[in-house]
Order: structure tokens, then C-alpha cells, then sequence
């Protein structure tokens, strides 16, 4: 029995709220957006904490990459190697980015943006347009990798049953401590250095900010490789430099990798960086300036290095790096002195 | 000798104490000032699509105070007055409706108790020992006496069509965190609720009005709810496809995982809870939840697993709701592996972390209801470990 109470939505109130699209592209507007366009629009909008590239910067979210990494350890969770609906990303970007400035985005450029991301995940030509019309011919590389929830025929049978109360278990070993990593906000025993290297890992492995997926513990020995490998000691290298420089270098490691076993991370490994021609780390996917300059001559010596860090995207416009740069020539020295004591 | 705090008079005897009005809106006394939520800043890019965590290990009872309930948001906590505030039914009805809040509170409404636990809850543990404290590993939950109208009574109001098979809930944010959620579930007991512990909502917890869907993962609890849709399909949202999808060993993701298994933790003696007294008598106590119904009987064991006693609940378990246990433990001073078992009334027994990973491989990130371990050492401090 209805009690009357409210009143008829007006069909213009519905048509300002209900935003939302389906899989089945239900809800999308009329519209179309290319790469190209997409492109200017991501950098303006999305790169600050995406990436120029979706490679996404700090905690957040990267946009691409990741395909194939779903059952390693740390999957990345990206738009091309997780997300099953490209409606999902319509919604999304439409709805709520760019962050603080949700819904200022007008459908044509929601359409661009999308195609950029498809581009930049490798689904899609640099001349491929996103419209309502093309968007049902688009499959997302992970749309037949999810299952209904099969706890109820799974775990259940298992874990309902009569719970042991005596001699469960012969022995009992302790197998893992939380004091190894040593993450725990507000001890005094933390030194920093175990909180900035656990970020990283969790950078790392976190597809959107919020979701507290945390570092592997068997990640950790890695992650702290740069404090505790042994230096390749150099004549020219002082001691107390190079001490200075490994701090500075955490504002690199949340993306670079440096010292035994060192390997590509968000930016290439930096063993035997100091000396190296530029865009030669094996297996890393650089930015085409970062080719080019490489193909064409250029070389890290002290004094590259220096104007690069100092100042990334002046230095080489379009580089990948979303770094700000250093703004003390003490820190570009005490960093330089550090990369250097990492041979090959 | 005799305690100068009983033989000498006291200020606080003597003089006078605050009057009335002193705080028109209460607040804990200051000596209560550590227990707060607490964020874990390496977490999250910021603060604002970020999470914290409730100071389980320093309550007691089962009622999370709102004020250190923990508090989730994806685009901030936004201010939005009960003036300002609107809800929409559209899609398959046969009416669109608005409501604003006084509409609201003329529907025939209910009080009832839930926890909201988010779904990634523990999920910093799944691959080892990490958050050194029952906060940070257990505290992205609470449990609060909700007041509000039963989502059916507005769905009956537009009236769905037989074809509606699902709801979409939104909030009124930037993030809008549409969820899809099966009709069925929207007929049972999802509730539109403007109270907790009897006084309006706070801000970070959705002011003036969220959803409560009972024992289903806390994302689900739309904030500023704003707009119900009714479909034939669901939605495939963010939250329910890039995110609070479970990834297994193999690389497939569960998704519509929504009821959050029986769970419990030892809120004390914990990490951030040592035993200072020494030897001699020691209470044991914790939470204990379920989705799927009520706590019936928690266990409890100091060896690591070996032994098992059955705790005291403080209450006869209600379904959805967090039950408080007690155990009353002589301690001989020992190395203890305190950990603690819920079983609810399906029968479910909450599985050692081992188990789990044997299904859901170390991605999950979301649902892990594993058994906890704290290790109290002779000296009376505990530490978060895995035990074989």
C-alpha cells in the first residue's frame, strides 16, 4: 500500500542524475573522441596523477600496462590488463574525474580520453576515434576473466564443520612477524627508511589509491636491497656524499630500482647509470625523446644527469619521468655521487 | 605504605568541577585522547580518497562510538544539509519519485544494529605479518544502532516492475560509488538510515543519509545516498569490476562477492594493548562478527592453536552484528600465541590464514576473515605474527 509520500520525478531531474552506463552501452550519449585529442586532454587533465603515459604517478593509479601480470606476484591492475568493461571506464571518467573537478568533462571529450587510454594500453591505432557507434566493437583484453562469487560451493564445504578443541596440531611455529617490515604508523623504532621503501612496493602494487593492498613481505628483502648492498667503492666517491645521496635517492625509489638484482620498475633500473648512453636499460619501454636523444648521441655524464634531474621536463619535453625535478644543486651532486657507486 | 591518593585529600575533592554547558556537545575526557582513529599514510596517494582505522583495540562492548568509527571516502566527506538533500527512485517503476529528508522520516521506520566492515579489512595481511596492532589490522570496521526506513517501503512507493531484478544505490559526492545490488537483497533488509546510536549520522559516515545493507562489504554502504535505480542488469560500476573484486592464484577474479565471512579478533591483549599487570588473572576479550548471521560460540587459544576453549560471549549474538567476547585467563607469565576462532550460526568456523590462501592465492587483497595471532611475549608486549 502506498503512503503518498514524495513526488514525481520530472523527467528533467531524472535526465540530470542518471548518468549511468551498462556493459551493454546502455546510457551512452551520442558523441565521438579520437586519440590525438585524448592525448591533449589526458595531459592537461589526467598526468598529474596518472602519468603522461597512464603509467600513473606515486600511490596513483595507473591507467596501462600490466597485461599478463594477473596471477604473479603484485598483479597491475590497469585499464588494459584488469578492467572487463569499457562502459565501466565511461561511467567512471565521466562521473567522477578528473579528480576535483568531477563532471566538467563534455561527452566528446569522455569518448577522446577513453580512446587515449585504449591507446595507451596498446588496444588501439593512434587513428582510432571512441564514439557510441564504435564502442560495442571494443573488447578489453580481461572481459572473460572474472567468476561469480563460488564461496557458498567452494570454501564452504570445507569451512563449515565441527572445530578441533584438542591436539589440532603437534607443534606450533612462529612463521612471520610484523616487526620485519616494520610499517606500523606511530612506532618509535620505525627509521623511515622501511616506511618509504614499503610505499614503493605498494605503488608498486596498487591499482587506485584508497585499496590498501600492501606490499608482499617476500618483497620486502628486495625493496631494501639499495641500504644494505655493498657499494662498488669508488677513488673519487666521499663517503659522506654518497650517504647524503641515498636519502635523496628515496624520492626516486618509489619508481626506480638501484643495486644487486635491481630490476625495471615504473622507470628503468639505475645500475651503471653514470656513464651510460641515454634509452639503453635492456627491457625497459622508453619515451621516444628518450630514444631519440639516445640514438642520437647523448650520454649520462655528471653533468647531463645534473641538468635532467634538475629539471625533467624542461631538460626533455615528453620524457616519461613525472618527477618534479631536484631544486639543490647539494642534492643533484650527493645523488650523482650515489648512482655512481652502482656499477653494472 | 598507605597511598597518599586515598590518605591526602584531593583537588578534585575539595574544589569544584566544570559546570553544566561546560561542553554543550560532549567529548572524551582528555586522558582518552589516544583513542582515535588512525590512518596509515603510506597507504594512499592522500587523505581524501583514503581510508582509517577504528581504535578496536581500545574499546570495549560491541557500540562503535561514531566519532572513531573508522571512515572511508574516495572523493572526501562532503557537507551536504538535510535542507539540501534529495533522493531519486527512477528506472523501472512505475512512478520516478523524489524524497527529501522530512519525506523520509514519515515512512515507518526501524532500529537496528549492523557492523559495516569494508571488504579490505586484514588485506594488508594476506601476504604476511605487516600492521603491528588490532587497529590497523582489524579496524576498518564498526558497529553502530542505525535508525531508518526500510529501502522496500521507497521501492514499493515508485513500484518496481516485474522486470527489475536490481537496484543501483549512489551517492551525492564526486565519486557517487554506484553499487549494483540485487533486488531481492533491496527488498529484504537494506535500510536508508539518518541515525546511528541514536543522533544523526556524522558527516564522514554520509550525513544526513547512507544505505545499510546488512553483512555485505562496506563499500556497498552508499554515503549522501542520493539516487536508487532500478534495472534489469547490473551495472558493472568501478567499484564492483576494477575494485572489491577478489583476484586468485590463477589470475581470475571473483566478483559479487558481498557477504563478508565470520570473522573475530583479540582485541586485547594486542600489539597496542600489553599486559602490564604481570602475571596472575588476564581478560582475554574481542570481536566477533558475522555476515551470514549471528556469532553462536567463539573459541579461544593461547598456544598457537593447539588448544582451544571457548570464549564467553557478553551477549546472545544478533545477526549482522558484532558480538563482544570475554575470556577469563589465569596467566603464569609465559610466552602466549593468543588468537581467537568465530563460528556463527550456518556453522561456518573462521579458517587460519593458510586455509585461505589455499583458496584465493595472496591477491585477494579483499575478504580475508583469517584467524589472527598475537604473540604476547614474557614481558607482556604483543606482536602481529603467522604461525605454522
Amino acid at each position: 500500500d502506498k503512503l503518498g509520500i514524495g513526488r514525481a520525478a520530472l523527467p528533467e531531474e531524472v535526465a540530470a542524475w542518471d548518468h549511468d552506463v551498462r556493459p551493454d552501452g546502455l546510457g551512452l550519449p551520442e558523441g565521438s573522441g579520437d586519440v590525438l585529442t585524448g592525448e591533449e586532454l589526458f595531459s592537461e587533465s589526467c598526468a598529474v596523477c596518472h602519468g603522461e603515459f597512464a603509467e600513473g604517478v606515486d600511490n596513483w593509479p595507473e591507467l596501462a600496462g600490466g597485461l599478463g601480470t594477473l596471477d604473479r606476484e603484485d598483479p597491475v591492475k590497469t585499464v588494459g590488463s584488469f578492467w572487463p568493461f569499457l562502459s565501466t571506464t565511461w561511467d567512471y571518467v565521466h562521473r567522477s574525474m578528473p579528480y576535483g573537478n568531477a563532471q566538467s568533462l563534455s561527452d566528446d571529450e569522455v569518448y577522446a580520453i577513453l580512446a587515449y587510454i585504449l591507446y595507451s594500453n596498446d588496444l588501439v591505432d593512434d587513428d582510432f576515434v571512441l564514439s557510441k557507434a564504435s564502442f560495442a566493437e571494443v573488447e578489453l583484453p580481461n572481459a572473460g576473466g572474472f567468476i561469480l562469487d563460488d564461496r557458498d560451493s567452494t570454501e564452504l564445504p570445507v569451512f563449515i564443520r565441527e572445530p578441533c578443541m584438542t591436539d589440532c596440531k603437534a607443534t606450533v611455529e612462529i612463521t612471520a612477524h610484523a616487526t620485519v617490515l616494520d610499517v606500523t604508523p606511530n612506532d618509535t623504532t620505525d627509521d623511515g627508511a622501511a616506511v618509504a621503501e614499503v610505499a614503493e612496493a605498494v605503488a608498486d602494487a596498487t591499482g587506485d589509491a584508497p585499496a590498501p593492498e600492501a606490499a608482499a613481505a617476500e618483497a620486502a628483502p628486495e625493496a631494501v636491497e639499495p641500504a644494505v648492498a655493498a657499494p662498488v667503492e669508488t677513488a673519487a666517491a666521499d663517503p659522506e656524499l654518497v650517504a647524503a645521496g641515498e636519502k635523496v635517492f628515496k624520492k626516486c625509489a618509489a619508481c626506480h630500482k638501484v643495486g644487486d638484482g635491481a630490476k625495471n620498475a615504473v622507470g628503468p633500473a639505475l645500475n651503471g647509470i653514470v656513464g651510460r648512453p641515454a634509452g639503453t636499460v635492456e627491457g625497459f619501454k622508453y619515451s621516444k625523446p628518450m630514444l631519440d636523444a639516445g640514438a642520437g648521441g647523448l650520454v649520462w655524464t655528471h653533468d647531463e644527469l645534473s641538468g635532467y634531474l634538475a629539471d625533467p621536463k624542461g631538460y626533455m619535453p615528453k620524457n616519461k619521468m613525472s618527477f618534479a625535478g631536484l631544486k639543490k644543486d647539494s642534492d643533484l651532486e650527493a645523488v650523482i655521487a650515489y648512482l655512481s657507486t652502482f656499477g653494472q | 605504605g598507605p597511598d597518599p591518593l586515598i590518605t591526602e585529600v584531593q583537588p578534585w575533592a575539595q574544589g569544584l568541577g566544570d559546570g553544566v554547558d561546560a561542553s554543550p556537545y560532549g567529548l572524551p575526557i582528555r586522558f582518552e585522547g589516544d583513542v582515535v582513529r588512525r590512518n596509515v599514510e603510506w597507504l594512499t596517494a592522500d587523505t581524501i580518497s583514503s581510508i582509517n582505522f577504528t581504535p578496536i583495540h581500545a574499546l570495549d562492548g560491541t557500540i562503535t562510538p561514531q566519532g572513531c568509527g573508522f571512515e572511508r571516502h574516495h572523493s572526501g566527506a562532503i557537507e551536504l544539509s538535510k535542507d539540501d538533500y534529495r533522493l531519486m527512485i527512477n528506472g523501472l517503476v512505475d512512478t520516478p519519485l523524489v524524497f527529501t529528508y522530512a519525506d523520509l522520516e514519515r515512512f515507518p521506520r526501524e532500529t537496528r544494529t549492523y557492523f559495516l566492515e569494508c571488504a579490505a579489512n586484514t588485506g594488508m595481511e594476506w601476504a604476511g605479518s605487516q600492521l603491528n596492532g588490532a587497529q590497523f589490522t582489524h579496524g576498518m570496521i564498526h558497529n553502530m544502532e542505525y535508525t531508518g526506513v526500510p529501502l522496500r517501503l521507497l521501492l514499493e512507493e515508485a513500484g518496481v516492475k516485474t522486470e527489475g531484478k536490481w537496484v543501483l544505490a549512489e551517492g551525492a559526492d564526486a565519486s557517487s560509488n554506484g553499487r549494483s545490488i540485487p533486488l531481492e537483497k533491496a527488498m529484504d533488509d537494506c535500510l536508508v538510515a539518518f541515525k546511528a546510536n541514536g543522533e544523526a549520522l556524522r558527516k564522514e559516515h554520509g550525513y544526513p543519509v547512507r544505505l545499510c545493507v546488512p553483512g555485505w562489504e562496506g563499500n556497498m554502504w552508499v554515503k549522501w545516498l542520493r539516487r536508487i535505480e532500478v534495472g534489469d542488469q547490473p551495472w558493472e560500476q568501478r567499484e564492483e569490476t576494477s575494485k572489491y573484486t577478489d583476484t586468485l592464484a590463477d589470475g581470475t577474479s571473483r566478483k559479487w562477492t558481498w557477504v563478508m565471512d565470520a570473522k573475530s579478533v583479540v582485541t586485547s591483549p594486542s600489539p597496542q594493548m600489553p599486559i602490564k599487570h604481570g602475571p596472575g588473572p588476564l581478560v582475554i576479550t574481542g570481536l566477533a562478527w558475522s555476515g551470514r548471521g549471528s556469532i553462536t560460540r567463539v573459541d579461544v587459544t593461547v598456544d598457537g592453536g593447539k588448544t582451544w576453549m571457548p570464549a564467553r560471549l557478553a551477549a546472545p549474538g544478533q545477526d549482522m552484528a558484532v558480538s563482544r567476547f570475554y575470556f577469563d585467563h589465569v596467566w603464569d607469565g609465559s610466552e602466549m600465541l593468543v588468537q581467537s576462532r568465530a563460528i556463527d550460526s550456518t556453522g561456518y568456523v573462521q579458517p587460519t590464514k593458510t586455509e585461505l590462501r589455499d583458496f584465493r592465492g595472496l591477491n585477494s587483497i579483499y575478504h580475508n576473515n583469517c584467524i589472527q595471532t598475537w604473540w604476547v611475549k614474557a614481558n607482556g608486549e604483543a606482536e602481529n605474527v603467522e604461525v605454522s
